[in-house]
């Protein structure tokens, strides 16, 4: 008998003293985006606890190689070459295996394939800036990609993006549903961005730095930097039909 | 001192700004051959589906009135008969032509979503009574700090919409219709407001 916790059970209570709060007036375009009203709190019910599964077949081989997936035969896209990898854990720092993690990013010049974007900065013929992963048994995911610049934005006069990279997250529960971005060791533009800053707590923003990973690096080849990602724990369910009947 | 407890801390949430659709809907956006077909875009039915055909339809509207034009949208539903395609659903099997999960960025002039679905069975709240039929929606874009999500229950169930124990909930009963999605042929028409007058309720789930 393996003596795991049933997982079935609901989520932890978020902490909103960790997460943003909608309205960041700094960051401009919350104002007209931002509810203002008291959010209606609900214990997760099967709608909220459930959430949809992706298998690996669905994944082509170079859904995780960014370098070369929208590039020509034989050519490579061009900036620093990195590899991303890290874990996608609960709060009780259980790996979850089978989730879907999809990222997409500017290129090294800091310049996105995108028809609204029209900074400077070069587009890269092969680069395409998306990518996907599940991850395995352990909760492990990674992905080979070039570093993204850090870019212009227009909010305040002189407001600059630090290199960072987009991430979208599935966890096991609809409720544990995350998008967030990862930035990088070391980057000066981090803690002076609104968008940072809208995190209300500054060791949260720390989790999402990635520390370059000197052991993970691959020589001749390309930095590592880890990134691991935490999604809502789970309650144990172990004692639920106490609650029966009332 | 006591021994630690262990915990780890939920990843804080950044907004998906404005080139969402580049990762989540690549063809959308033009950048083509790296996915055969965008994830979850599409009908979430197949000629095998059990169940009602319906079409959910409507639109992000910001402080001002305007339509969203960069959100992206997810629903999450039960099947036609109340039963979740998930491994954390325990009550029985759902419709293997059913996934139960869309996905749909707003479209580029008018800012609507579309997801052409089925019409969700009944679903049994924590304490055995049933929820009335519901979709689970998710919405982010640029300017929204953490991912919002809401519900859309169906005009046409009015009686199970008075009995629903979520919606039982909502303190302020003139703000219940803001979760109805309104009957239009075999459509269902759901603006989702993120403030004024009309602002929908949100859930912190
Ligand atoms: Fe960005």
């Amino acid at each position: 008998m393996r003596n795991t916790i049933p997982e079935a059970g609901p989520l932890f209570v978020r902490d909103r003293a960790m997460q943003p709060p909608a309205y960041t007036p700094w960051y401009k375009t919350s104002v007209l985006r931002a509810p203002t009203r008291a959010l209606l709190s609900l214990e997760g019910t099967r709608s909220e606890i459930t959430g949809p599964v992706f298998g690996h077949n669905m994944l082509h081989e170079l859904d995780n190689d960014l370098i070369h997936n929208y590039a020509k035969p034989g050519e490579s896209a061009i900036g620093p070459r990195i590899l991303v990898h890290g874990r996608v854990l609960d709060e009780s720092n259980r790996p979850l295996p089978g989730v879907l993690v999809e990222f997409w990013q500017a290129n090294a010049g800091g310049r996105y394939r995108h028809k609204k974007d029209t900074y400077l900065a070069a587009i890269d013929p092969n680069f395409g800036g998306v990518g996907r992963a599940i991850t395995d048994d352990d909760g492990y995911y990674w992905f080979k990609t070039v570093q993204p610049g850090p870019y212009p934005w227009p909010n305040g006069v002189n407001d600059w993006r630090p290199a960072h990279i987009h991430f979208s997250i599935f966890g096991k529960s609809f409720a544990q549903r995350l998008i967030t971005q990862m930035y990088f060791e070391g980057d000066p533009l981090i803690w002076r961005c609104p968008i940072v800053q809208t995190i209300p707590d500054k060791a949260a923003i720390e989790r999402l730095v990635a520390p370059l990973d000197m052991n993970a690096t691959l020589p001749m080849d390309m930095r590592a930097y880890k990134f691991d990602i935490v999604l809502r724990g789970r309650r144990s369910t172990m004692f639920e039909n106490r609650r029966e009947g009332n | 001192m006591v021994q630690p407890l262990g915990y780890l801390k939920e990843s804080p949430s950044q907004t998906a700004g404005p080139y969402v659709h580049i990762g989540l809907t690549p063809n959308f956006v033009g950048i083509h051959g790296i996915y055969a077909e965008d994830l979850g875009v599409g009908a979430l039915v197949n000629e095998k589906t059990r169940g009602e055909r319906i079409v959910i339809r409507g639109r992000v509207i910001d402080g001002s009135g305007t339509p969203l034009k960069d959100a992206l949208v997810e629903i999450w539903q039960a099947d036609a008969a109340g039963l979740y395609n998930s491994p954390l659903e325990t009550r029985g099997k759902a419709d293997e032509n059913f996934s139960g999960w869309g996905r749909s960025p707003a479209h580029f002039e008018t800012g609507e979503f579309v997801f052409e679905t089925v019409k969700p069975g009944r679903v049994p709240f924590q304490d055995g009574r049933l929820m009335a039929p519901h979709v689970t929606l998710w919405i982010v874009a640029r300017g929204i700090n953490i991912g919002l999500h809401t519900r859309m229950y169906f005009s046409d169930e009015a009686d199970a919409n008075a009995e629903d124990p979520v919606l039982a909930r909502i303190e302020h009963k003139v703000r219940i219709p803001t979760l109805i999605g309104q009957r239009d042929g075999d459509a269902y028409q759901f603006d989702i407001h993120l403030q004024g007058e009309r602002e929908t309720v949100f859930f912190d789930m």
